[in-house]
């Protein structure tokens, strides 16, 4: 019996130098031209990079490794990575923000194809030193709506409003003024609400502490007359919340009109309510154009391309009738200071590769489905899912989109915080000064 | 001398585990704490800034308040539940060892699994209420509690049922004997001859419930507002939610290994002193 039990022992151990003397380091040509390890940020779109990293060593030789964080890990991960001997060679910061924690990795980029490649340079992550971050890829988030389910409802004789197209809505109280009336007209509709569920689970609060805050807080520095709000923010020690009234208005529509009961919102996720949307038991949901795949993907899925479109989120600020979506980015390649210098040619090569020669481009376009912001990509080469296309549509209108500016919000505790107290007021445990007080409170306290 | 010989042989693969995987990170880990860093290869030393700021903090304190709520509750709940369902089971009913088999197994669930299928149990029930768990930070806790009670009752039962069995029924009978009834048996008897299993479950159970971070995360993640966040919680939302923070998240963590060894030390100290020889 003992002996088993010693045996038993051991097993680990065994185990445990196996798989410490697993890995031998790569010898071969390819390491000589230097390897590119890609740290990935998006696990939706993970195999296809695993596809380009195939094709780029048959093309070139070169070895590129890609590693994907796991969903809201990616900070966590790159902690560990960075600290490795083999540390990513590419990784990713989420703006002017993260680039405050990452600085001391950062490669200046200035000299770079890559940053000259940038239709708008304005977007990329500087300071005086250089360039340090590149944007990869655009995107645009605003309410999502099934245009099947609102002509339905334009089409119903005792509609309480005027007009006759979800196009006429350009105002906070216009769209307030329908979404209120579809609710009592639910059953006609066949819809259990009009805005799929607002997540408040912890993890999934998300599009309401950084994309709903985003326009509160936009006009605010707006309106101290600065050209970007996301440098105004950035700087900003303390904060108003001017419009914290407004974005209640509209955090209440979301809330009082949903497919779920109060109490229980805080057990929702962001799945739950794309596949909310996705079966056609909402109208609406507020998400950007990642959320394609993720709406294509519900099975049973009712909800067909053409009928999706963008509104822009109506707050009833002066002058919103000409508020478009909101379009920017929160992904920025950087590249790693500290890795050997022929790893950090070979991975701003592959960069560079990936988004100016034709076969990069074309997985960018079709697999990866970016928005490149670019100039080596042509017109016709753009993604073709429905919201990406409405982002094009939107930018082309005579309308002012609105810029990330939640990219410079101070930290994930800020958001954490504002999200807890947004909760709170949901569960009805505490009023709405609470939520404003918090949100001015941790921006402090988290700013330093 | 053949000891002497093969100890090298012996020893080095647990003192090379341990080296690896206990002296080495805990010696760098004290070493971060005083430092200011991102990643583990860049620190910046900062003295005991870190420290002052741990405490000069709400969270901290509210956590560490919560944790010893959460601690004393389990361990008395788990205690006296495993202790009396061990005593059910060593009298020799009818399918002890189905019982004894089917409580012991929720033990083999891992926490972060355990903790999501409780939150859906839970929030099933508060459904007919209209809320869910996040709604009071008490729905937290005593959720934890359960989910606790539920994970380590079987465990610490197993544990009671070696120490009841391996009491000599002897001395039970001469009990018997000598006209004591069931309680004074119980008293006199049961309870000082498993002292030492006593001292097991105590020391597990403190511990276990003091640095519960899986179950904590998965059922309420500190909902609402950090209330229900207990302290591993709260160390690793400082280490890894704010920018310039991983120093202090470090600080909080060594401080937290100073309490669990403390209290550890103390109880294993006192239980000790009250154990019988037969």
């Amino acid at each position: 019996m003992k002996k088993i039990f010693a045996v038993l022992l051991c097993i680990p151990f065994v185990f445990a130098f196996a798989a410490c003397s697993g890995k031998k380091p790569d010898t071969s040509d390819a390491a000589k031209a230097g390897t590119v390890y890609f740290l990935n940020f998006k696990p939706e779109i993970a195999d296809v990079y695993k596809e380009i990293a195939q094709k780029y060593k048959e093309e070139t030789g070169v070895e590129v490794k890609v590693v994907t964080a796991a969903s809201n890990t990616y900070e966590t991960t790159l902690k560990s990575e960075i600290a490795k001997k083999d540390a990513p060679t590419i990784f990713q910061i989420n703006g002017p923000v993260g680039f405050q924690s990452w600085s001391r990795y950062c490669l200046d980029l200035s000299d770079t194809k890559l940053y000259s490649y940038l239709t708008d340079k304005s977007l990329a992550v500087k300071n005086s030193d250089g360039v340090f971050g590149i944007p990869y890829v655009v995107e645009g988030y605003g309410i999502i709506y099934n245009n099947a389910i609102m002509k339905k409802y334009f089409a119903l004789k005792d509609k309480a409003v005027s007009i006759s197209s979800a196009d006429d809505i350009k105002s906070f109280e216009t769209l307030n003024a329908v979404v209120t009336d579809m609710t009592k007209h639910k059953k006609e509709l066949g819809i259990d609400g009009v805005f799929a569920s607002t997540s408040m689970g912890s993890g999934e609060q998300w599009r309401w502490t950084t994309h709903l805050a985003n326009v509160p807080i936009y006009y605010e520095m707006k309106e101290k007359g600065e050209d970007s709000t996301i440098l105004s923010t950035l700087n900003a020690k303390d904060i108003d919340f001017t419009y914290s009234e407004n974005f209640k208005k509209v955090f209440d529509m979301y809330v009082n009109n949903s497919v779920t009961d109060k109490g229980l919102l805080s057990g929702k996720t962001v799945d739950n309510s794309m596949a909310e949307f996705a079966l056609g038991k909402a109208a609406m949901v507020q998400n950007g154009n990642w959320a394609w795949s993720q709406i294509a993907d519900v099975s049973g899925n009712v909800v067909k391309a053409e009928d999706v479109r963008y509104l822009p989120i109506y707050m009833g600020i002066e002058g919103e009738e000409k508020q478009g979506i909101c379009i920017g980015t929160e992904n920025y390649l950087a590249i790693n200071k500290n890795a050997p210098e022929k790893d950090r040619q070979a991975s701003i090569a592959f960069l560079e590769w990936l988004f100016s020669s034709e076969t990069g481009k074309d997985y960018v376009v079709n697999k990866l489905k970016f928005i490149s912001p670019f100039n080596t990509f042509k017109d016709d080469e753009k993604p073709e899912d429905p919201l990406a296309k409405e982002i094009f549509r939107w930018m082309e209108k005579d309308v002012n989109n609105l810029e990330w500016t939640f990219n410079s919000f101070p930290s994930q505790q800020f958001k954490d915080d504002f999200g807890n107290a947004m909760l709170e007021y949901v569960q009805g445990s505490k009023d709405w000064q609470h939520v404003k007080n918090t949100f001015k409170n941790s921006w402090k306290s988290e700013r330093k | 001398m053949a000891l002497k010989k093969y100890f090298p042989i012996f020893v080095m693969p647990t003192l090379i585990a341990f080296l690896i995987a206990f002296a080495v990170p805990f010696v760098l880990g004290l070493y971060l704490s005083f430092t200011e860093f991102t990643t583990v290869v860049d620190a910046e030393w900062v003295g005991i800034e870190n420290y002052l700021k741990a405490f000069s903090n709400d969270d901290f304190l509210n956590a560490l308040w919560f944790t010893v709520k959460f601690t004393v509750v389990s361990v008395i709940t788990i205690n006296v539940i495993a202790f009396t369902l061990a005593l059910i089971l060593t009298k020799g009913l009818k399918g002890t060892n189905l019982f004894r088999t089917v409580f012991f197994m929720p033990n083999l669930i891992g926490g972060i699994v355990l903790g999501y299928i409780w939150q859906l149990i839970i929030n099933g029930v508060l459904n007919f209420a209209g809320v869910t768990i996040t709604y009071d930070p008490k729905y937290g806790f005593w959720g934890l509690v359960i989910l606790m009670n539920w994970q380590l009752i079987g465990y610490m039962m197993v544990i009671y049922i070696a120490g009841i069995q391996n009491i000599p029924s002897d001395l039970q009978d001469a009990s018997k004997v000598d006209g004591a009834n069931r309680l004074q048996t119980l008293r006199n008897v049961t309870i000082p001859l498993v002292m030492p299993s006593i001292t097991i479950c105590l020391f597990l159970t403190i511990t276990n419930s003091f640095k519960l971070f899986d179950q904590n995360l998965a059922l309420t993640a500190g909902a609402p507002s950090k209330q229900t966040a207990m302290l591993a919680l709260d160390i690793y939302n400082t280490f890894y939610s704010r920018i310039g923070w991983e120093g202090v998240g470090q600080a909080k963590a060594v401080i937290f290994f100073v309490i669990v060894a403390a209290i550890s030390f103390v109880q294993l100290a006192l239980t000790r002193k009250k154990e019988v020889e037969q």
